[in-house]
């Protein structure tokens, strides 16, 4: 085997099965049950990463999810190229390629490094400070160069290829972690017989085990244990166990957001395989066993290359028998360091020194560490480090009684550290749980519970192996409702809990820089400033120096943030308080949360019955809500303005078929349906008789324009009302609230018939004598159905409400047949028009049509602000009802202020110009900023019937500005000199006196 | 995502249901009748609790009813829910 740092034996890798993987171009050999940080430090290869600001060189510290710096990019195509991934997650397969980010030219030499140069004008909230002035370089200079630094990796260049799915599940106990507690608490529950599902965030279950070397549990080497627990567990059909899926969020009323990785380990996944699952799992009780995570030591130059955390080591050598140097230093504050330097020991590795920065230490780890000759030095702390891009040398030194130091340097390859372990809350806090800071631990622990939460494990500071199991235990059968007590019998060396919180003392200078937050390149001396210039709030500190803020979410750093913030200020670390733990635990992916939900799929479509008639005439679409509605129909040669103004020019002097299926329709029914609308509508609907339709406008409770529609009344207790298309949902809704909450004592139902009734339009002088060949025991005529009449009867031999009604101001009809006969009666009047001209119109022409005549469309000429008046509907109110809804709104005085926006037409002094809709109107044509706004164009289209363009606008005071000249300024590169003059109108531009109708 | 105890339906996920604002503000059956500074309140001051907090929900995708829940505006969590029309219940009942 090639690899130097490889053990002869042990680990759980597969050494019968070499991978070939490159890393920034060059190819290395790992093995099979490697990640890539344990392949590249087999291979002598520290330097992963260039750090965020400074763009120092980085090495890989932790062996989890908590890593803040080996952070790398995966690809296997232009699609399939993941950045930001953490090297110690990312499982080794023959044939990965990676590189290494945030560098150039390339990892070894990299430019960007002379930002460490530029340190003292990077120090905290510096781009508060440095990029203010002047004023005129931001723009040209500060905002791009900060936007070229700004950001982590690349994304890729093509779109996302794969498959992610997403599924909902229900569990009565979920474990999340599935370390010895975990496995422990799922054991439990599981023998109790309800459902159990274990995950957790690595590619084999285990946690802690999978580096214990020689602990017994039950009288069974660890490693024992956890083969036959595991396999225990797999066997019962009560269980689901998920490895390689991250318990990401924990959400109100236990449910839990997972994401399983299906398909990133494999070298060649099979076409279709999925590549991540989003679970949403509903659990009676949720027992989180995620562990702790270990504390780095903060120091001068603590980020070099080959300085890593204790566990990690010992995690690399046990489990994937690496090691990660010749000869290490140990610079520690807490027994864990002493397991792996006995295990580095033992796998033949120089222990140049363990410096403990603790005075005394005595427990049985550091027993065995002196019995087995290691140099322990007690009371000596760690204060630099030497080396370029790998250390080379660790600086220990010792503090006399006046303050003194007293240093050597000590050659290594490498150095551990620790600081003790932070329990996992992240989960726990996320649900809302509360958090109680414990002095013996120096650590926050989870405290009450604001779901049916059970805590067990390293995760509530119970960091032996015999605690762990035993509180496994208990969570897990007290989780499945039976709460039977079971001891493990468990020898092990257990180290004391207790850890150094904050800072290293150092006699280093102010310049040295000692990381705190290695991802987000925060030092203690931004901690410093931000305390100095005044910042107490711990949440305030954390923006101001984003300590805490990279995508590790401060796994490794909060804590000891906390603690350099608690020494500076003197304030015990509960007084400072704690940042939020938000989701999601690790980063995940947007494919996962967007699982199917892309492209076609990305929303629901609605169409209409015709509408494979109307895609078969070439129709283009527009989206109005979730309908697809024909726009226009271009015949050969024709852009959209040729055929909106032969589609309308055709309404005017033929006829037009225009398909109005997606109005919203809702039946109300009920020996109260006429009291009902009287208390709805603004208009009056008791004397409305049979036969007859009434423009119906709806208000809110606070007197605003919500939706319009035309009101059929079908029967004394029928009323058959239509919507705008996008408002059928909250029209149905607000008249159910009303129905359910506040008048349950009237007699009314109502059922949305939307999809039930297809709705052609037909429209112009020739609708009527196209419809009358096609219609059974309907009298036509104009005494029979005038205009706003409505009837029943029969089309083409189906059932038909046929109202004579009109958007255009042309002669109209509205056929209303159950959908399913929609196509055919649409082809049916389609054939009986061609004689007449008849003319398929689109969304765009039937805007333009209801524009000459003055019609709004309620969201585009009103905005939610606008009540009848200001639209010129006021003449729809039914003045002598007592009440209506929004009725004692409008009486409010500010809805009659003479300054309100009114609607009014506005022509254009040359005709060709057609307004922007949106844009400002101002009184004079360059009025100097700042500019007093008085209205806005809402509708504005090119008119062919008037061969002119036209526009509606709510204007401040609009009625009483008839015949005066406004303004509407245009923005352009050298100001509003452009402003276009426009003359307020009525805005029924055509037919004003509304003959036509009447055909 | 919460798990709304429908008083008709039984537990079901937030997503089939849409929130109402707060509950109890009943519409002045004389609205003619009720002062300018009254009607103002009607439409627009709500409480906003922070802590037990009655609000409406509406079981959109489900029965289509309006109900009304007690839940604590800080924790999530769903004391009681019971129909429209229904008086609050009280402490006691929301301890049981």
């Amino acid at each position: 085997m090639s690899a130097p740092f490889r053990t002869p034996a042990g680990g759980h890798v597969d050494r019968a099965r070499p991978l070939r993987f490159t890393f920034d171009g060059k190819t290395y050999q790992g093995l099979e049950g490697d990640t890539l940080a344990s392949a590249l430090l087999a291979n002598g290869v520290h330097l992963m990463g260039r750090s965020f600001k400074y763009h120092r060189p980085r090495g890989v510290v932790a062996a989890g999810s908590d890593e803040p710096n080996a952070l790398v990019a995966v690809y296997r195509d232009a699609a399939r190229y993941t950045p930001n991934l953490r090297a110690t997650e990312v499982e080794l397969y023959d044939g990965l390629m990676a590189e290494s980010q945030n560098r150039w030219p390339s990892l070894a030499f990299d430019l960007g490094a002379v930002n460490g140069l530029l340190a003292p004008f990077l120090s905290a909230g510096f781009y508060y400070k440095t990029f203010m002035w002047p004023r005129k370089a931001w723009d040209r200079l500060y905002e791009p160069l900060i936007r070229r630094a700004a950001g982590l990796g690349k994304s890729p260049t093509a779109p996302d290829p794969d498959l992610y799915l997403q599924r909902y599940a229900h569990c009565e106990v979920l474990v999340v972690g599935a370390g010895p507690a975990g496995l422990a608490a799922a054991l439990a529950a599981a023998e109790t017989g309800v459902r159990v599902m274990l995950v957790d965030e690595q590619r084999a279950l285990g946690g802690s085990l999978l580096s214990a070397t020689d602990a017994t549990v039950d009288g069974q080497l660890a490693k024992d244990w956890l083969a036959e627990t595991v396999a225990a567990l797999a066997a019962k059909p009560n269980v689901v166990l998920l490895p390689r899926t991250v318990a990401f969020g924990y959400f109100p009323h236990n449910m839990i957001g997972l994401v399983e990785r299906l398909s990133d380990h494999l070298a060649a996944p099979s076409a279709g395989r999925p590549r991540e699952r989003l679970w949403q799992v509903r659990a009676r009780a949720v027992v989180l066993t995620a562990g702790a995570i270990e504390r780095p030591l903060v120091f001068p130059d603590n980020d070099r290359p080959g300085v890593m955390l204790a566990g990690a080591a010992r995690t690399y050598l046990n489990r994937y028998g690496v090691t990660p140097g010749r000869r290490v230093a140990i610079a520690t504050g807490h027994d864990g360091a002493y397991r792996a330097a006995l295990d580095l020991h033992r796998a033949g590795v120089e222990i140049a020194a363990i410096a403990d920065v603790r005075p005394e230490s005595g427990g049985p780890l550091v027993r065995a560490a002196r019995a087995a000759g290691l140099p322990v030095r007690s009371g000596c702390l760690i204060t630099g480090t030497k080396g370029v891009q790998r250390v080379t040398a660790a600086r220990l030194s010792t503090i006399d009684g006046h303050g003194a130091f007293a240093s050597d340097m000590v050659a290594c390859d490498a150095v551990l550290m620790s600081g003790g372990f932070t329990p996992s809350v992240h989960l726990f806090s996320q649900s809302r749980g509360k958090l109680v800071w414990d002095d013996a631990i120096s650590a926050y622990l989870p405290g009450e519970a604001a779901e049916r939460t059970y805590i067990a494990g390293a995760g509530r500071g119970q960091f032996g192996l015999a605690e762990a199991l035993d509180s496994g235990w208990a969570a897990g059968a007290a989780a499945a409702g039976q709460p039977i007590a079971r001891r493990f019998a468990v020898e092990a060396l257990e180290a004391d809990a207790k850890g150094v919180v904050g800072a290293l003392p150092h006699d280093r200078g102010r310049r040295r820089k000692a990381f705190v937050d290695w991802q987000n390149d925060v030092v203690t001396s931004d901690l410093k400033l931000a305390v100095r210039e005044g910042f107490r709030s711990i949440e305030h500190i954390k923006r101001y120096t984003t300590t805490g803020m990279a995508t590790d979410q401060g796994k490794t750093s909060n804590i000891n943030a906390l603690g350099v913030v608690s020494d500076l200020l003197d304030t015990p670390i509960p007084k400072i308080g704690l940042t939020t733990f938000r989701m999601p635990y690790t980063p995940i992916s947007f494919g996962s949360m967007a699982g199917l939900a892309r492209g076609d799929l990305f929303d629901p479509v609605r169409t209409t019955p015709t509408h494979d008639w109307a895609v078969a005439q070439g129709a283009v679409f527009e989206d109005v809500a979730l309908w697809k509605r024909a726009r226009y129909f271009p015949k050969a040669g024709e852009d959209m303005e040729t055929a909106v103004r032969r589609e309308g020019l055709a309404v005017r002097n033929a006829c037009g078929v225009f398909d109005a299926s997606t109005l919203g329709k809702i039946e109300v029914v009920g020996p109260d349906a006429a009291e009902f609308l009287n208390r709805m509508y603004v208009n009056p609907w008791s004397k409305l008789a049979v036969g007859r339709c009434r423009y119906g406008l709806l208000c809110r409770e606070d007197g605003f324009v919500m939706d319009d529609g035309v009101v059929g009344r079908l029967a004394p207790d029928r009323f058959h009302v239509t919507t705008s298309t996008g408002g059928a949902p909250r029209v149905l809704a607000m008249m159910e609230d009303y129905i359910q909450t506040e008048w349950s004592d009237l007699q009314v139902w109502l059922t949305s018939t939307t999809e039930q009734w297809a709705v052609i339009a037909l429209q112009g002088p020739n609708a009527r004598t196209i419809l009358s060949g096609l219609v059974q025991g309907v009298d036509l005529s104009p005494q029979a159905l005038p205009h706003m009449g409505v009837v029943e009867g029969r089309i083409c031999g189906v059932p038909m409400r046929l109202f004579r009604v009109s958007f255009t101001g042309e002669l109209g009809f509205e056929i209303n047949v159950p959908a399913d006969f929609g196509r055919s009666v649409w082809e049916a009047v389609w054939a009986a028009g061609q004689a007449q001209g008849l003319t398929a119109y689109g969304t765009e022409a039937m805007h333009v049509l209801r524009a000459e005549k003055g019609f709004i469309v309620v969201g585009q000429d009103s905005d939610g602000t606008a009540t009848p008046d200001d639209l010129g509907l006021g003449w729809a109110i039914g003045k002598t009802k007592p009440d209506f809804v929004g009725k004692r709104s409008l009486a409010r005085p500010s809805m009659a202020a003479p300054t309100r926006k009114q609607l009014v037409g506005l022509l254009t002094a040359d005709p060709s110009v057609v307004l922007e809709e949106g844009a400002q109107i101002v009184l004079t044509p360059n009025p100097a900023p700042p500019m007093r706004l008085i209205g806005h164009v809402t509708s504005s289209y090119f008119s062919a019937t008037l061969g002119r363009s036209i526009a509606m606008a709510m204007v401040s005071g609009g009625r009483a500005r008839m015949g005066e000249t406004l303004y509407s300024p245009v923005p352009n590169p050298k100001g509003f000199d452009a402003a276009i003059p426009v003359q307020v109108t009525s805005p029924v531009f055509y037919d004003v006196e509304g003959a036509r109708v009447n055909g | 995502m919460l798990l709304i105890p429908c008083p008709y339906c039984g537990p079901r996920p937030e997503i089939e249901f849409v929130h109402g604002g707060e509950a109890h503000i009943a519409r002045p059956p004389v609205p003619a009748d009720v002062g300018l500074e009254d009607w103002t309140a009607f439409l627009y001051l709500r409480t906003n609790e922070k802590g037990v907090h009655a609000e409406r929900w509406r079981h959109t995708h489900g029965c289509a009813r309006f109900f009304n829940a007690l839940r604590d505006t800080a924790t999530d969590q769903i004391l009681a829910t019971y129909k429209a029309g229904e008086a609050r219940p009280g402490a006691a009942a929301v301890q049981a």
